[in-house]
Protein backbone atom coordinates (compact mmCIF):
# COMPACT_ATOMS: atom_id res chain seq x y z
CA UNK A 1 0.00 0.00 0.00
CA UNK A 2 2.87 2.31 0.81
CA UNK A 3 4.20 2.68 -2.69
CA UNK A 4 6.64 5.38 -3.65
CA UNK A 5 4.06 7.80 -5.04
CA UNK A 6 1.91 7.60 -1.90
CA UNK A 7 4.93 8.21 0.33
CA UNK A 8 6.03 11.23 -1.68
CA UNK A 9 2.46 12.51 -1.72
CA UNK A 10 2.25 12.28 2.07
CA UNK A 11 5.67 13.84 2.56
CA UNK A 12 4.82 16.69 0.26
CA UNK A 13 1.57 17.21 2.14
CA UNK A 14 3.33 17.13 5.51
CA UNK A 15 5.97 19.60 4.28
CA UNK A 16 3.30 21.98 3.02
CA UNK A 17 1.35 21.77 6.27
CA UNK A 18 4.45 22.47 8.36
CA UNK A 19 5.31 25.35 6.04
CA UNK A 20 1.84 26.88 6.20
CA UNK A 21 1.61 26.43 9.97
CA UNK A 22 4.92 28.01 10.85
CA UNK A 23 5.06 30.75 8.21
CA UNK A 24 1.51 31.90 8.87
CA UNK A 25 2.21 31.58 12.60
CA UNK A 26 5.16 33.91 12.10
CA UNK A 27 3.11 36.47 10.18
CA UNK A 28 0.24 36.02 12.61
CA UNK A 29 2.55 37.01 15.44
CA UNK A 30 3.96 39.87 13.42
CA UNK A 31 0.42 41.27 13.22
CA UNK A 32 -0.99 40.02 16.50
CA UNK A 33 1.85 40.78 18.90
CA UNK A 34 1.79 44.59 18.48
CA UNK A 35 -2.00 44.59 18.57
CA UNK A 36 -1.93 42.53 21.78
CA UNK A 37 0.63 44.88 23.32
CA UNK A 38 -1.46 47.93 22.44
CA UNK A 39 -4.60 46.23 23.76
CA UNK A 40 -2.79 45.65 27.04
CA UNK A 41 -1.12 49.06 27.35
CA UNK A 42 -4.33 51.00 26.67
CA UNK A 43 -6.33 49.06 29.25
CA UNK A 44 -7.64 50.83 32.31
CA UNK A 45 -4.86 51.45 34.81
CA UNK A 46 -2.06 50.58 32.39
CA UNK A 47 0.72 52.77 31.07
CA UNK A 48 -1.06 54.23 28.04
CA UNK A 49 -4.60 54.02 29.34
CA UNK A 50 -6.91 55.18 26.58
CA UNK A 51 -10.52 54.11 26.60
CA UNK A 52 -11.42 54.94 23.02
CA UNK A 53 -8.33 53.32 21.43
CA UNK A 54 -8.80 50.26 23.55
CA UNK A 55 -12.49 50.00 22.72
CA UNK A 56 -12.09 50.40 18.95
CA UNK A 57 -9.19 47.96 18.76
CA UNK A 58 -11.05 45.49 20.91
CA UNK A 59 -14.12 45.68 18.66
CA UNK A 60 -11.98 45.16 15.55
CA UNK A 61 -10.32 42.12 17.11
CA UNK A 62 -13.68 40.68 18.12
CA UNK A 63 -15.12 41.18 14.62
CA UNK A 64 -12.26 39.25 13.02
CA UNK A 65 -12.45 36.57 15.67
CA UNK A 66 -16.14 36.01 14.95
CA UNK A 67 -15.66 35.23 11.25
CA UNK A 68 -15.55 31.45 10.77
CA UNK A 69 -12.24 30.56 9.16
CA UNK A 70 -13.72 28.80 6.15
CA UNK A 71 -15.72 31.94 5.33
CA UNK A 72 -12.73 34.18 5.96
CA UNK A 73 -10.77 32.29 3.27
CA UNK A 74 -13.48 32.95 0.70
CA UNK A 75 -14.12 36.49 1.86
CA UNK A 76 -10.42 37.35 1.58
CA UNK A 77 -9.98 35.95 -1.97
CA UNK A 78 -9.79 39.37 -3.70
CA UNK A 79 -7.29 40.57 -1.12
CA UNK A 80 -5.27 37.35 -1.39
CA UNK A 81 -5.14 37.71 -5.18
CA UNK A 82 -3.89 41.26 -4.81
CA UNK A 83 -1.22 40.17 -2.34
CA UNK A 84 0.18 36.97 -3.89
CA UNK A 85 -1.36 36.96 -7.37
CA UNK A 86 -3.38 33.78 -6.89
CA UNK A 87 -6.02 32.40 -4.55
CA UNK A 88 -4.93 28.75 -4.84
CA UNK A 89 -1.96 26.99 -3.32
CA UNK A 90 0.18 27.05 -0.25
CA UNK A 91 1.31 30.66 -0.50
CA UNK A 92 -2.20 31.94 -1.09
CA UNK A 93 -3.31 30.11 2.06
CA UNK A 94 -0.79 32.09 4.10
CA UNK A 95 -2.85 35.25 3.75
CA UNK A 96 -6.10 34.08 5.39
CA UNK A 97 -4.17 31.93 7.86
CA UNK A 98 -2.10 34.90 9.06
CA UNK A 99 -5.03 37.28 9.14
CA UNK A 100 -7.27 34.70 10.76
CA UNK A 101 -4.80 33.91 13.53
CA UNK A 102 -3.68 37.50 14.24
CA UNK A 103 -6.69 38.59 16.37
CA UNK A 104 -6.57 35.28 18.22
CA UNK A 105 -2.87 35.86 18.91
CA UNK A 106 -3.56 39.46 19.96
CA UNK A 107 -5.94 38.25 22.69
CA UNK A 108 -3.49 35.58 23.84
CA UNK A 109 -0.69 38.15 24.02
CA UNK A 110 -2.90 40.53 25.97
CA UNK A 111 -3.64 37.75 28.44
CA UNK A 112 0.02 36.81 28.79
CA UNK A 113 0.91 40.40 29.59
CA UNK A 114 -1.87 40.59 32.17
CA UNK A 115 -0.15 37.80 34.07
CA UNK A 116 2.95 39.96 34.66
CA UNK A 117 2.73 41.30 38.23
CA UNK A 118 1.74 44.98 38.22
CA UNK A 119 4.49 45.70 40.76
CA UNK A 120 7.14 45.02 38.11
CA UNK A 121 5.73 47.65 35.77
CA UNK A 122 5.57 50.05 38.69
CA UNK A 123 9.18 49.32 39.59
CA UNK A 124 10.30 50.00 36.04
CA UNK A 125 8.39 53.29 36.08
CA UNK A 126 10.09 54.23 39.35
CA UNK A 127 13.41 53.54 37.60
CA UNK A 128 12.47 56.08 34.96
CA UNK A 129 11.53 53.66 32.15
CA UNK A 130 9.17 54.85 29.40
CA UNK A 131 6.39 52.69 27.89
CA UNK A 132 8.61 51.22 25.17
CA UNK A 133 11.35 50.33 27.64
CA UNK A 134 8.81 48.84 30.04
CA UNK A 135 7.46 46.68 27.21
CA UNK A 136 10.84 45.57 25.92
CA UNK A 137 12.70 45.12 29.20
CA UNK A 138 9.96 44.02 31.56
CA UNK A 139 6.65 42.98 30.02
CA UNK A 140 7.82 40.79 27.13
CA UNK A 141 10.71 39.03 28.94
CA UNK A 142 8.56 38.38 32.01
CA UNK A 143 5.69 37.09 29.87
CA UNK A 144 7.95 34.96 27.65
CA UNK A 145 7.14 31.52 29.10
CA UNK A 146 3.43 32.28 28.82
CA UNK A 147 3.90 33.72 25.31
CA UNK A 148 5.64 30.50 24.24
CA UNK A 149 2.77 28.43 25.60
CA UNK A 150 0.37 30.60 23.65
CA UNK A 151 2.50 30.20 20.53
CA UNK A 152 2.08 26.42 20.84
CA UNK A 153 -1.68 26.86 21.13
CA UNK A 154 -1.66 29.12 18.07
CA UNK A 155 0.45 26.75 15.97
CA UNK A 156 -1.75 23.80 16.86
CA UNK A 157 -4.82 25.82 15.88
CA UNK A 158 -3.07 26.68 12.62
CA UNK A 159 -2.44 23.00 11.88
CA UNK A 160 -6.20 22.57 12.01
CA UNK A 161 -6.92 25.74 10.02
CA UNK A 162 -4.44 24.81 7.31
CA UNK A 163 -6.07 21.40 6.95
CA UNK A 164 -9.41 23.18 6.56
CA UNK A 165 -7.84 25.38 3.91
CA UNK A 166 -6.67 22.22 2.15
CA UNK A 167 -10.26 21.39 1.33
CA UNK A 168 -10.55 24.58 -0.72
CA UNK A 169 -7.27 24.30 -2.58
CA UNK A 170 -4.60 25.33 -0.09
CA UNK A 171 -2.57 22.12 -0.34
CA UNK A 172 -0.95 20.32 2.56
CA UNK A 173 -2.12 17.27 4.47
CA UNK A 174 -5.64 18.65 4.56
CA UNK A 175 -5.92 18.50 0.81
CA UNK A 176 -4.38 15.02 0.64
CA UNK A 177 -6.79 13.76 3.27
CA UNK A 178 -9.75 15.41 1.61
CA UNK A 179 -9.01 14.35 -1.96
CA UNK A 180 -7.76 10.84 -1.39
CA UNK A 181 -9.67 10.10 1.73
CA UNK A 182 -13.04 11.82 1.37
CA UNK A 183 -13.43 12.09 -2.41
CA UNK A 184 -11.50 8.93 -3.41
CA UNK A 185 -12.37 7.10 -0.22
CA UNK A 186 -8.92 5.66 0.45
CA UNK A 187 -9.13 4.81 4.12
CA UNK A 188 -5.44 4.05 4.38
CA UNK A 189 -4.35 7.49 3.17
CA UNK A 190 -6.97 9.20 5.27
CA UNK A 191 -5.82 7.40 8.40
CA UNK A 192 -2.16 8.07 7.65
CA UNK A 193 -2.95 11.77 7.21
CA UNK A 194 -4.69 11.72 10.57
CA UNK A 195 -1.75 10.04 12.28
CA UNK A 196 0.67 12.54 10.74
CA UNK A 197 -1.48 15.48 11.92
CA UNK A 198 -1.68 14.00 15.41
CA UNK A 199 2.08 13.47 15.48
CA UNK A 200 2.64 17.06 14.34
CA UNK A 201 0.38 18.45 17.05
CA UNK A 202 2.07 16.35 19.73
CA UNK A 203 5.49 17.46 18.54
CA UNK A 204 4.54 21.16 18.64
CA UNK A 205 3.10 20.78 22.12
CA UNK A 206 6.14 18.88 23.34
CA UNK A 207 8.65 21.40 21.96
CA UNK A 208 6.55 24.31 23.21
CA UNK A 209 6.44 22.90 26.73
CA UNK A 210 10.18 22.29 26.74
CA UNK A 211 10.95 25.79 25.51
CA UNK A 212 8.54 27.46 27.89
CA UNK A 213 10.03 25.57 30.82
CA UNK A 214 13.51 26.56 29.79
CA UNK A 215 12.64 30.25 29.99
CA UNK A 216 10.55 30.01 33.13
CA UNK A 217 12.49 31.10 36.20
CA UNK A 218 9.54 31.90 38.41
CA UNK B 1 15.72 69.25 50.22
CA UNK B 2 12.45 67.40 49.68
CA UNK B 3 9.31 69.27 50.51
CA UNK B 4 5.90 67.69 50.37
CA UNK B 5 3.50 70.62 50.37
CA UNK B 6 -0.19 70.28 51.19
CA UNK B 7 -0.84 67.21 49.08
CA UNK B 8 -4.25 65.60 48.93
CA UNK B 9 -5.44 62.55 47.07
CA UNK B 10 -8.93 61.14 46.77
CA UNK B 11 -9.76 57.78 45.26
CA UNK B 12 -13.16 57.27 43.74
CA UNK B 13 -14.43 53.78 43.21
CA UNK B 14 -17.86 53.66 41.71
CA UNK B 15 -19.87 55.44 44.40
CA UNK B 16 -17.33 55.24 47.19
CA UNK B 17 -15.05 58.18 47.84
CA UNK B 18 -11.92 57.57 49.85
CA UNK B 19 -9.63 60.37 50.92
CA UNK B 20 -6.21 58.72 51.09
CA UNK B 21 -4.23 61.89 51.74
CA UNK B 22 -5.59 65.02 53.34
CA UNK B 23 -3.43 68.14 53.21
CA UNK B 24 -0.14 66.41 54.05
CA UNK B 25 3.05 68.44 54.39
CA UNK B 26 6.48 67.13 55.30
CA UNK B 27 10.03 68.34 54.89
CA UNK B 28 12.93 65.99 54.63
CA UNK B 29 16.50 67.16 55.14
CA UNK B 30 19.45 65.92 53.13
CA UNK B 31 21.05 62.87 54.77
CA UNK B 32 18.19 62.24 57.19
CA UNK B 33 16.32 58.99 57.77
CA UNK B 34 12.63 59.76 58.07
CA UNK B 35 10.00 57.19 58.94
CA UNK B 36 6.27 57.42 58.44
CA UNK B 37 4.26 55.03 60.54
CA UNK B 38 0.60 54.23 60.28
CA UNK B 39 -1.90 51.40 60.30
CA UNK B 40 -2.88 49.79 57.02
CA UNK B 41 -5.20 52.02 55.07
CA UNK B 42 -3.87 55.15 56.75
CA UNK B 43 -2.50 56.45 53.45
CA UNK B 44 1.19 55.86 54.00
CA UNK B 45 1.66 53.90 50.80
CA UNK B 46 -0.08 56.60 48.76
CA UNK B 47 2.14 59.18 50.43
CA UNK B 48 5.44 57.51 49.59
CA UNK B 49 4.29 56.77 46.04
CA UNK B 50 3.46 60.45 45.64
CA UNK B 51 7.07 61.42 46.20
CA UNK B 52 8.18 60.05 42.83
CA UNK B 53 4.73 60.62 41.37
CA UNK B 54 3.86 56.96 40.87
CA UNK B 55 0.65 58.30 42.35
CA UNK B 56 -0.32 61.78 41.23
CA UNK B 57 -1.71 63.88 44.05
CA UNK B 58 -4.88 65.86 43.25
CA UNK B 59 -3.56 68.93 45.00
CA UNK B 60 -0.29 70.17 46.42
CA UNK B 61 3.32 70.07 45.35
CA UNK B 62 6.30 67.77 45.59
CA UNK B 63 9.40 69.94 45.51
CA UNK B 64 12.61 68.00 45.02
CA UNK B 65 15.82 70.02 44.90
CA UNK B 66 13.83 73.10 44.01
CA UNK B 67 11.86 71.45 41.21
CA UNK B 68 8.13 70.93 41.27
CA UNK B 69 7.84 67.34 40.00
CA UNK B 70 4.23 67.68 38.87
CA UNK B 71 5.21 70.44 36.45
CA UNK B 72 7.83 68.34 34.62
CA UNK B 73 7.28 66.71 31.24
CA UNK B 74 7.22 62.92 31.25
CA UNK B 75 10.81 62.65 30.02
CA UNK B 76 12.03 65.16 32.62
CA UNK B 77 10.11 63.27 35.27
CA UNK B 78 11.72 59.99 34.16
CA UNK B 79 15.11 61.68 34.57
CA UNK B 80 14.25 62.81 38.10
CA UNK B 81 12.93 59.36 38.98
CA UNK B 82 16.28 57.83 38.11
CA UNK B 83 17.79 59.79 40.98
CA UNK B 84 15.18 58.53 43.43
CA UNK B 85 15.66 54.86 44.29
CA UNK B 86 12.75 52.80 45.51
CA UNK B 87 12.38 49.41 47.17
CA UNK B 88 9.17 47.51 47.82
CA UNK B 89 7.58 45.06 50.23
CA UNK B 90 7.56 42.29 47.64
CA UNK B 91 10.98 43.14 46.19
CA UNK B 92 9.68 43.29 42.59
CA UNK B 93 12.64 41.57 41.00
CA UNK B 94 12.33 40.40 37.41
CA UNK B 95 12.06 36.61 37.50
CA UNK B 96 13.45 36.36 33.97
CA UNK B 97 16.73 38.02 34.91
CA UNK B 98 19.64 36.86 37.01
CA UNK B 99 20.72 38.82 40.07
CA UNK B 100 23.37 40.55 37.96
CA UNK B 101 20.91 41.47 35.21
CA UNK B 102 18.34 42.72 37.70
CA UNK B 103 20.85 45.16 39.15
CA UNK B 104 21.93 46.06 35.61
CA UNK B 105 18.39 47.00 34.54
CA UNK B 106 18.50 50.70 35.50
CA UNK B 107 21.85 51.04 33.73
CA UNK B 108 20.50 49.34 30.61
CA UNK B 109 17.63 51.82 30.59
CA UNK B 110 20.28 54.52 30.30
CA UNK B 111 22.03 52.63 27.50
CA UNK B 112 25.22 52.27 29.52
CA UNK B 113 28.10 50.29 27.97
CA UNK B 114 28.76 46.66 28.87
CA UNK B 115 32.04 47.33 30.67
CA UNK B 116 30.52 50.15 32.68
CA UNK B 117 27.53 48.03 33.63
CA UNK B 118 29.68 45.12 34.70
CA UNK B 119 31.91 47.34 36.85
CA UNK B 120 29.02 49.12 38.53
CA UNK B 121 26.94 45.99 39.14
CA UNK B 122 29.82 44.11 40.73
CA UNK B 123 30.50 47.10 42.95
CA UNK B 124 26.87 47.24 44.06
CA UNK B 125 26.67 43.50 44.68
CA UNK B 126 29.66 43.91 46.97
CA UNK B 127 27.88 46.70 48.87
CA UNK B 128 24.94 44.39 49.58
CA UNK B 129 27.13 41.32 50.10
CA UNK B 130 25.86 39.16 47.24
CA UNK B 131 28.87 38.92 44.91
CA UNK B 132 28.61 35.15 44.86
CA UNK B 133 24.95 35.16 43.78
CA UNK B 134 25.43 37.20 40.60
CA UNK B 135 24.37 34.41 38.25
CA UNK B 136 21.48 33.02 40.25
CA UNK B 137 17.86 33.69 39.47
CA UNK B 138 15.73 35.44 42.12
CA UNK B 139 13.65 32.33 42.75
CA UNK B 140 16.61 30.63 44.42
CA UNK B 141 17.17 33.51 46.87
CA UNK B 142 15.75 34.03 50.35
CA UNK B 143 13.55 37.05 51.10
CA UNK B 144 16.40 38.97 52.68
CA UNK B 145 18.67 38.28 49.73
CA UNK B 146 15.96 39.40 47.32
CA UNK B 147 15.61 42.68 49.17
CA UNK B 148 19.39 43.13 49.02
CA UNK B 149 19.28 42.70 45.25
CA UNK B 150 16.45 45.24 45.11
CA UNK B 151 18.52 47.66 47.19
CA UNK B 152 21.50 47.21 44.85
CA UNK B 153 19.21 47.88 41.90
CA UNK B 154 17.82 51.00 43.58
CA UNK B 155 21.37 52.29 44.10
CA UNK B 156 22.49 51.72 40.51
CA UNK B 157 21.73 55.26 39.36
CA UNK B 158 23.48 56.83 42.38
CA UNK B 159 20.27 58.23 43.85
CA UNK B 160 20.23 60.94 46.52
CA UNK B 161 16.97 59.62 47.96
CA UNK B 162 15.82 56.10 48.71
CA UNK B 163 12.11 55.40 49.18
CA UNK B 164 11.31 52.25 51.16
CA UNK B 165 7.73 51.07 50.76
CA UNK B 166 7.23 48.59 53.65
CA UNK B 167 10.61 47.16 52.69
CA UNK B 168 10.90 44.82 55.66
CA UNK B 169 7.25 43.85 56.15
CA UNK B 170 7.63 40.53 54.34
CA UNK B 171 10.77 39.56 56.26
CA UNK B 172 11.35 37.76 59.54
CA UNK B 173 12.66 39.80 62.51
CA UNK B 174 16.31 38.79 62.15
CA UNK B 175 16.38 39.51 58.42
CA UNK B 176 14.53 42.75 59.06
CA UNK B 177 17.29 43.89 61.40
CA UNK B 178 20.02 43.03 58.89
CA UNK B 179 18.24 44.91 56.09
CA UNK B 180 17.74 47.91 58.39
CA UNK B 181 21.43 47.84 59.27
CA UNK B 182 22.26 47.80 55.57
CA UNK B 183 20.00 50.82 55.00
CA UNK B 184 21.59 52.67 57.89
CA UNK B 185 25.01 51.83 56.51
CA UNK B 186 24.03 53.11 53.07
CA UNK B 187 22.70 56.29 54.62
CA UNK B 188 25.94 56.90 56.49
CA UNK B 189 28.46 55.77 53.90
CA UNK B 190 26.84 57.12 50.77
CA UNK B 191 24.93 60.00 52.35
CA UNK B 192 21.67 58.89 50.77
CA UNK B 193 18.52 60.33 52.34
CA UNK B 194 15.98 57.67 53.27
CA UNK B 195 12.21 57.97 53.51
CA UNK B 196 10.48 54.84 54.70
CA UNK B 197 6.97 53.82 55.57
CA UNK B 198 6.11 51.00 57.91
CA UNK B 199 3.50 49.76 60.35
CA UNK B 200 6.14 48.50 62.77
CA UNK B 201 7.42 50.73 65.56
CA UNK B 202 10.55 48.58 65.83
CA UNK B 203 11.61 49.59 62.32
CA UNK B 204 11.20 53.26 63.22
CA UNK B 205 13.12 52.85 66.46
CA UNK B 206 15.92 50.97 64.74
CA UNK B 207 16.97 53.55 62.17
CA UNK B 208 14.86 56.72 61.96
CA UNK B 209 15.96 60.13 63.14
CA UNK B 210 12.64 61.78 62.39
CA UNK B 211 9.17 60.31 62.51
CA UNK B 212 5.73 61.24 61.29
CA UNK B 213 2.58 59.41 62.27
CA UNK B 214 -0.12 59.17 59.64
CA UNK B 215 -3.74 58.43 60.43
CA UNK B 216 -6.74 58.60 58.10
CA UNK B 217 -4.72 60.47 55.50
CA UNK B 218 -3.38 63.14 57.84
CA UNK B 219 0.00 63.53 59.49
CA UNK B 220 -1.01 63.75 63.13
CA UNK B 221 2.44 64.01 64.74
CA UNK B 222 5.84 64.99 63.39
CA UNK B 223 9.17 65.34 65.13
CA UNK B 224 12.40 63.72 66.16
CA UNK B 225 12.23 60.11 67.29
CA UNK B 226 12.61 61.02 70.99
CA UNK B 227 9.98 63.72 70.77
CA UNK B 228 7.45 61.47 69.15
CA UNK B 229 8.11 58.48 71.39
CA UNK B 230 7.82 60.50 74.58
CA UNK B 231 4.45 61.88 73.50
CA UNK B 232 2.67 58.96 75.18
CA UNK B 233 -0.54 60.89 75.55
CA UNK B 234 -1.26 60.80 71.85
CA UNK B 235 -3.73 57.95 71.26
CA UNK B 236 -2.14 56.81 67.99
CA UNK B 237 1.39 56.78 69.36
CA UNK B 238 0.12 54.98 72.41
CA UNK B 239 -1.25 52.21 70.24
CA UNK B 240 2.02 51.83 68.43
CA UNK B 241 4.34 52.03 71.37
CA UNK B 242 2.57 49.97 73.99
CA UNK B 243 5.26 47.39 74.26
CA UNK B 244 4.21 43.85 74.69
CA UNK B 245 2.81 43.22 78.16
CA UNK B 246 5.41 42.05 80.58
CA UNK B 247 4.87 38.44 81.48
CA UNK B 248 5.19 37.43 85.09
CA UNK B 249 7.19 34.21 85.28
CA UNK B 250 5.12 31.19 86.27
CA UNK B 251 7.16 30.45 89.41
CA UNK B 252 6.10 33.83 90.80
CA UNK B 253 2.61 34.14 89.38
CA UNK B 254 1.57 30.84 90.94
CA UNK B 255 2.26 32.17 94.44
CA UNK B 256 1.28 35.78 93.77
CA UNK B 257 -1.16 37.25 96.31
CA UNK B 258 -3.43 40.19 95.64
CA UNK B 259 -3.15 41.70 99.13
CA UNK B 260 0.00 42.41 101.12
CA UNK B 261 0.88 39.84 103.77
CA UNK B 262 3.66 39.59 106.27
CA UNK B 263 6.77 38.16 104.62
CA UNK B 264 5.62 38.98 101.08
CA UNK B 265 7.17 41.67 98.93
CA UNK B 266 5.54 43.82 96.23
CA UNK B 267 6.01 43.02 92.55
CA UNK B 268 6.07 46.33 90.67
CA UNK B 269 5.78 46.91 86.95
CA UNK B 270 7.63 50.09 86.03
CA UNK B 271 7.27 51.84 82.68
CA UNK B 272 10.14 53.96 81.41
CA UNK B 273 8.99 56.87 79.30
CA UNK B 274 12.33 58.43 78.59
CA UNK B 275 12.28 60.62 81.68
CA UNK B 276 14.75 58.49 83.61
CA UNK B 277 17.62 56.29 82.54
CA UNK B 278 17.34 52.60 83.35
CA UNK B 279 20.66 52.57 85.27
CA UNK B 280 19.69 55.69 87.18
CA UNK B 281 16.47 54.08 88.34
CA UNK B 282 18.25 50.98 89.61
CA UNK B 283 20.96 52.98 91.35
CA UNK B 284 18.36 55.16 93.09
CA UNK B 285 16.68 52.08 94.52
CA UNK B 286 19.83 50.28 95.49
CA UNK B 287 22.30 53.01 96.45
CA UNK B 288 20.11 55.92 97.56
CA UNK B 289 17.25 54.02 99.22
CA UNK B 290 19.29 50.90 100.03
CA UNK B 291 16.43 48.61 99.07
CA UNK B 292 17.38 45.10 98.02
CA UNK B 293 15.50 44.05 94.90
CA UNK B 294 15.26 41.38 92.24
CA UNK B 295 14.97 42.45 88.62
CA UNK B 296 12.57 39.84 87.24
CA UNK B 297 12.32 40.97 83.62
CA UNK B 298 13.34 44.06 81.68
CA UNK B 299 12.47 45.05 78.13
CA UNK B 300 14.32 48.31 77.75
CA UNK B 301 15.53 50.23 74.75
CA UNK B 302 17.91 53.15 74.60
CA UNK B 303 17.16 55.99 72.25
CA UNK B 304 19.80 58.63 72.47
CA UNK B 305 20.02 59.52 76.16
CA UNK B 306 16.63 58.14 77.10
CA UNK B 307 15.39 54.70 78.08
CA UNK B 308 12.03 53.33 77.04
CA UNK B 309 10.39 50.10 78.03
CA UNK B 310 8.99 48.08 80.87
CA UNK B 311 10.51 46.23 83.79
CA UNK B 312 9.30 44.01 86.54
CA UNK B 313 10.87 44.69 89.93
CA UNK B 314 10.53 42.60 93.02
CA UNK B 315 11.24 45.06 95.84
CA UNK B 316 12.56 43.21 98.87
CA UNK B 317 12.99 45.93 101.47
CA UNK B 318 10.86 46.59 104.56
CA UNK B 319 7.30 47.83 103.86
CA UNK B 320 8.38 51.38 104.76
CA UNK B 321 11.37 51.26 102.41
CA UNK B 322 9.32 49.84 99.57
CA UNK B 323 6.73 52.57 100.08
CA UNK B 324 9.52 55.14 99.72
CA UNK B 325 10.51 53.75 96.36
CA UNK B 326 6.94 53.87 95.08
CA UNK B 327 6.67 57.45 96.27
CA UNK B 328 9.88 58.27 94.41
CA UNK B 329 8.38 56.79 91.20
CA UNK B 330 5.19 58.78 91.57
CA UNK B 331 7.07 61.99 92.34
CA UNK B 332 9.13 61.61 89.17
CA UNK B 333 6.24 60.66 86.95
CA UNK B 334 7.44 57.12 86.47
CA UNK B 335 4.40 54.97 85.78
CA UNK B 336 4.20 51.99 88.10
CA UNK B 337 1.68 49.35 89.01
CA UNK B 338 1.82 46.86 91.83
CA UNK B 339 1.06 43.52 90.22
CA UNK B 340 0.76 41.69 93.54
CA UNK B 341 2.80 40.38 96.44
CA UNK B 342 5.11 37.40 96.53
Amino acid sequence: MLDESTVSLLFKGLGETVYMTFVSGFFGFLLGLPVGIVLFLTRKGQLLENRSYNRSLSVLVNVFRSIPFIILIVWLIPFTRAMVGTSIGVNAALVPLSIGSAPFIARLVENSLLEVPAGLVETARALGAGPIQVTRKVLLPEALPSLINNASITLITLVGYSAMGGAVGAGGLGQVGYQYGYVGYNAFIMNTVLILLIALVFLIQFLGDRLSKKFNHR
Amino acid sequence: MIAIKNISKTFRQEKKVFKALDDVSLEIEQGDIVGIIGFSGAGKSTLIRSVNLLEKPDEGQIIVNGKDLAKLSSSELAKERKKIGMIFQHFNLLSSRTVFDNVALPLELDNAGKAEISKKVNELLKVVGLEDKANEYPKSLSGGQKQRVAIARALANDPYLLLCDEATSALDPVTTQSILQLLKDINQRLGITILLITHEMDVIKAICNHVAVIDKGRLVVKGSLEEVLSDREHPIIKQFSISKTVNIPQSISSTLKREPEAGLFPLVEVELNGNILFEKLLSVIYSDYKIPYKLITADVEYLGKASFGKLLLHLQGSPVENEKAIRYFNKNNIQNTIKGYA
